[in-house]
């Protein structure tokens, strides 16, 4: 099976089983959803959900369509098809033994990210990026010992000219 | 003007046009109750059983053409309704069915007869509402029957806790504030004009008409379309009677318990202008074996349709009327000509002179399909058809030629035993004039037999034939075909007697057991003012062809 990943970024009413319906919808039609994120926009009234999910283009097509035809959503944007900005944020508490503490905060440097909490044997950082950025992160901090992770799902907008050239995105 | 949210609700039902609605009082409906007491003019029927409301309300949306209306209680009222809910949602039949609630103050306390039914009915809804709000009240029912009757229909539930009901509020007509909803009518002329060009060049070419074509009243459209391009049609079990079943150019219904021609004509057809129809899988049977030389024209108000189970060379997304009409209106000015496909109706007339539905009738015992095709006979196919669901649904759909739409009602993508008959009621209701008749079988008959008392209270003549073969027939067709005629649990030799029950209801009741009586029997059933119930034993172990074995290309056919 050849499946991809999307980036839909879809506008809907800011009312209460909103997303639950959306939710339901994909558990129900055997969607699956990678990652999800919702806050209230600019305006108050209407929410914005960024979704990553996994699936054949044909299948795309009607996520969509069955998306839209949901009476709360007001527009559904495939940021796939565009050229757009995205990012993640992950907190990550990593081992961190004395003899490996200089390593792990020249890494930190190089990624521009923050450490936020200090222990005896740990430290939590703070990284923010695309998706790209956080996997080249996590893979280097692996090594030392990754105790946890919490990450949010992936928030995106697309660029003020957002016509996608040579299929590629924009970083 | 203060008026209470049962004031409110009452008044903007009648204010939609609704006359008649479908209910069950209790607990947490009492407010609106009293108030419809006040309000004679708005007939409400009393169901014996919410599920009844939903399928009679159903029904009178499809008999009328309008929005059917439903009223029942919080908790056990609102969850005996879903089942109508759901099947009206899989049929996209434009319903609004009021549900109460627990007080605002008690939702998510586990309170008495609360459930979350807006929760519950999400997916087997078009929309739900729960109205936490008097201010949102008016607003929300104008909307609930906004988006209930347009684009591709479908029920809208309205939640109303009690407090609401009875809160106040200086009422004035909101309209409605939808950010997002506008159904697409218009279809898009390019894509027209590509059609009407496939259409006129192919040389084995049919129409596909499904339910679409009835809620959106072009039958019509569709009829003139075939005759000016010689088109034979078919249609779903959802959209017969959208094009007379006496004429010539119809195929007959395809699918699992097609007729031959019309499963043969898909297999082998080079064009296929589908409209209104959601190529469901008891239509195509094996996908990738549907229509496998067909281009296919595809014309849906919902785009979600297109492109579901089937590859659509040439969508069209809109209204199938205002779409076939453009069709005709190009078809006319560009002077195009028929298709030449004399060849091909040749042979489709072959195939429906080798390979008709047929059954033998014998001297003794009554066969289900001489009854259907009589009644057929006797009411010169006029009369509405409600049925239940399995054997008894798919004789009807094949023996009773259909020459009208909305005269055929059915449960057609959920397939809910128990239909007919509150569904009979409800297209009586709409229809007083004309003959309901509920073709059912022994075993689906007792699912909401207890709806006879309604038809009787609110003086509903409805005719109830029963084929009774003492078998949850369907099923048991599966077990003999597939496992091993072991028929675990489908005998029903234990039933009511049918024509005692009928009399307990205060209906009549006549029984038949010898294929000379079946005329006699109906024409006395029909002639009598009021209900009855008309019980044939058939044959037990009768089954119904053709049929396509699950996961078979419609093409193969089991025949008798």
């Amino acid at each position: 099976m050849n499946t991809n990943k999307y980036l839909l970024s879809i506008l809907v009413d800011n009312e209460p089983g909103v997303l639950s319906r959306i939710a339901g919808l994909f558990s129900g039609r055997g969607f699956n959803i990678e990652s999800l994120s919702v806050a209230a926009t600019n305006k108050p009234e209407v929410s914005r959900l960024t979704m990553v999910t996994k699936c054949e283009p044909q299948i795309i097509e009607q996520i969509k369509k069955q998306l839209n035809k949901l009476i709360n959503v007001i527009t559904v944007n495939d940021l796939t098809e565009k050229r757009f900005i995205q990012r993640q944020l992950s907190l990550v508490k990593v081992n961190a033994q004395p003899d490996k503490r200089a390593e792990i905060l020249r890494i930190v440097d190089i990624f521009r990210c923050k450490v936020i909490d200090v222990g005896l044997d740990h430290f939590t950082i703070e990284v923010s990026g695309d998706m790209e950025k956080l996997e080249a992160f996590l893979s280097l901090l692996k090594p030392m010992g990754i105790i946890e992770i919490a990450s949010t799902g992936s928030i995106a907008l697309a660029r003020e000219n957002g016509k996608k050239e040579n299929g590629k995105q924009t970083k | 003007m203060k008026l209470t949210g049962a004031e409110i609700l009452i008044k903007m039902i009648k204010d939609q046009g609704v006359d008649t609605i479908f209910g069950y009082p209790g607990g947490a409906v009492i407010d609106i109750y009293h108030e419809l007491a006040k309000n004679p003019d708005l007939r409400h029927i009393l169901v014996r059983h919410e599920q009844g409301a939903i399928h009679a309300a159903d029904a009178y949306a499809r008999a009328s053409s309008t929005t059917g209306v439903a009223l029942v209680t919080s908790g056990p009222g609102a969850t005996n309704a879903v089942t109508g809910i759901a099947s009206a949602h899989s049929d996209s039949i434009p319903l609004v069915v009021f549900t109460g609630q627990v007080p605002t103050a008690l939702i998510g306390n586990d309170a008495f007869q609360e459930v979350d039914i807006v929760g519950i009915t999400r997916p087997c809804t078009k929309h739900n509402y729960l109205v936490k709000d008097i201010k949102d009240l008016a607003k929300t029912i104008n909307e609930a029957f906004f988006i209930a009757q347009s684009g591709r229909p479908g029920p809208v539930l309205v939640d109303l806790p009690k407090d609401i009901q009875q809160a106040s509020i200086d009422f004035k007509d909101p309209g409605i504030s939808l950010n997002s909803y506008k159904p697409t009518y218009k279809p898009n002329k390019k894509q027209i004009a590509k059609a009407v060009k496939l259409l006129t060049k192919a040389k084995k070419p049919i129409i596909f008409a499904g339910g679409g074509v009835i809620s959106s009243k072009a039958s019509e459209e569709v009829t003139k379309l075939a005759k000016m391009t010689n088109i034979p049609v078919t249609a779903s079990l959802m959209g017969l009677g959208c094009f007379p079943g006496t004429d010539d150019l119809w195929l007959g219904m395809p699918g699992m318990h097609g007729t031959y021609r019309a499963n043969m004509s898909i297999g082998e057809c080079d064009l296929m202008l589908a409209v209104g129809v959601r190529f469901d899988d008891r239509v195509t049977g094996k996908i990738d074996q549907f229509a496998p030389n067909a281009k296919i024209i595809q014309i849906d108000i919902d785009p979600t349709s297109i492109h579901k189970n089937v590859e659509v060379l040439c969508p069209i997304v809109g209204d199938c009327k205002e779409s076939l009409s453009m069709f005709i209106k190009i078809l006319v000015e560009e002077q195009k000509e028929k298709p030449e496909n004399a060849a091909w109706l040749k042979t489709i007339s072959d195939w429906k002179s080798t390979t008709p539905l047929k059954y033998d009738q014998g001297k003794d015992i009554i066969k289900p399909q001489y009854v259907v095709e009589k009644l057929n006979e006797m009411t010169k196919g006029e009369a509405i058809i409600t049925t239940e669901v399995g054997q008894n649904q798919m004789w009807a759909a094949q023996f009773y030629d259909f020459t009208k739409p909305n005269h055929f009602i059915t449960s057609g993508g959920l397939g809910v035993m128990g239909f007919g008959l509150p569904a009979a009621i409800g297209a009586k209701a709409a229809c007083p004039e004309k003959e309901v008749i509920d073709i059912a079988g022994d075993g689906s008959i007792q699912m909401n037999i207890q709806e006879l008392m309604t038809a009787i209270e609110a003086k509903l003549s409805v005719k109830i034939v029963i084929l009774n073969n003492q078998y949850l027939g369907m099923v048991r067709q599966w077990q003999e075909f597939f496992y091993d005629k072991v028929y675990a649990s489908t005998g029903m030799s234990h039933a009511p007697d049918f024509v005692k029950l009928a009399q307990a209801y205060g209906a009549k009741g006549i029984r038949c057991s010898k294929p000379e009586n079946v005329e006699k029997v109906l024409s006395e059933g029909l002639a009598h003012n009021g209900t009855v119930i008309m019980e044939f034993i058939v044959e037990k172990e009768e089954s119904v062809y053709p049929m396509v074995p699950a996961g078979k290309a419609i093409t193969e056919m089991l025949l008798v």
